[in-house]
């Protein structure tokens, strides 16, 4: 059974979530603490959604330089498969195992939603249970979402693949919280590291995720964990 | 002790949604001639004793590691203050 660990920072809130996920996926949660610059011979990272350090400086600005993050980087430079969640999804950027960064939306209002997203890259450590260009709905929960870099890291990222997740976008709609080309979620080029605002760790077991009327079973984010402990055991 | 003044701005070609919320409201005031605002970042580094180069270099890079976040903000000041003239007001003066 692969063990995912799951980093508590001061001011995470969706450690237990994604605890919980790992577990409903069958594999085995390990909690992290960020005060402790130990991995605990753990498989693969979780850092979850939240406000670590109240979002003080900027989201995921202080979390970055947290002592757990000098062996996860490490960790993940040498393969070890991470995934952000929001807050987590802001640290990956602020540690810059991702590019780009996350600003406040632009509408300026928090936005909390169940989110219908269209998986790009369907190869990476943490999404390849899913189809390419398959659609999936997850709740979307944040206020500074915005995923911004400039033109030539975008084009990059799109002439790559390493777009791995997208807003889908009714006809003259907007994005939710004004992303760059409607960008949910991003890779790096190893596939292993991956950083997603949505929440899939919220949408693990029917009756506790995504409303019936988003015309899923409200388990969509299941395979995000169960791709990982897939890729562990193989 | 000496002190160090650090200023971050967002980068011009970022939405700066919170100078947008202010600009908003400052008309409703009657501040009708500000016709945009950009909402930025302070910061005040002390040290025991002056503010030299070497001081100076190293909030530099402070400013580039931690302050800001080159990819969405722009480091534009870098610069030693008088201790009093960190805590000075316009509408209070000097006292």
């Amino acid at each position: 059974m692969g063990r995912v660990g799951v980093v508590t920072f001061p001011g995470s809130l969706d450690d237990g979530d994604a605890a919980r996920a790992v577990r409903l996926a069958g594999g085995e949660p390990v909690r992290l603490w960020h005060g402790d610059a130990d991995l605990r011979g753990v498989d693969a990272v979780v850092l979850p959604g939240g406000f670590s350090y109240g979002d003080y400086l900027r989201c995921g600005a202080i979390a970055r330089f947290a002592p757990v993050m000098e062996p996860l980087v490490d960790a993940a430079r040498g393969g070890l498969p991470v995934l952000g969640i929001c807050n987590g999804f802001q640290v990956l950027c602020e540690a810059h195992l991702l590019p780009g960064a996350l600003v406040r939306n632009d509408h300026r209002t928090f936005v909390c939603t169940d989110q219908r997203l269209r998986v790009e890259n369907a190869a990476t450590a943490w999404t390849h249970e899913y189809a390419s260009g398959e659609e999936v709905v997850v709740p979307l929960k944040n206020g500074e979402g915005g995923y911004l870099a400039d033109e030539a890291t975008l084009d990059r990222l799109e002439g790559e693949g390493l777009v791995a997740l997208r807003y889908v976008v009714p006809e003259g709609g907007r994005n939710p919280n004004g992303s760059a080309r409607d960008i949910a979620g991003v890779t790096n080029a190893a596939g292993n590291v991956v950083g997603l605002m949505p929440h899939p760790e919220h949408a693990v077991e029917a009756g506790y995720g995504p409303d019936p009327r988003s015309g899923t079973a409200g388990t969509d984010g299941l395979r995000v964990f169960s791709s990982v402990l897939r890729q562990l055991v193989s | 002790m000496g002190r160090v003044v650090v200023e971050v701005m967002p980068k011009p070609e970022i939405l700066d949604p919170q100078g947008k919320a202010v600009a908003g409201a400052l008309p409703r005031l009657g501040f009708g001639r500000f016709t945009g605002v950009r909402q930025g970042k302070r910061f005040e580094l002390e040290v025991d004793g002056e503010v030299t180069a070497e001081v100076l270099e190293d909030a530099a890079r402070a400013a580039e590691v931690l302050l800001s976040n080159p990819v969405i903000e722009d480091v534009v000041r870098v610069a030693p203050v008088e201790a009093d003239a960190a805590t000075t007001t316009l509408a209070g003066g000097s006292a």
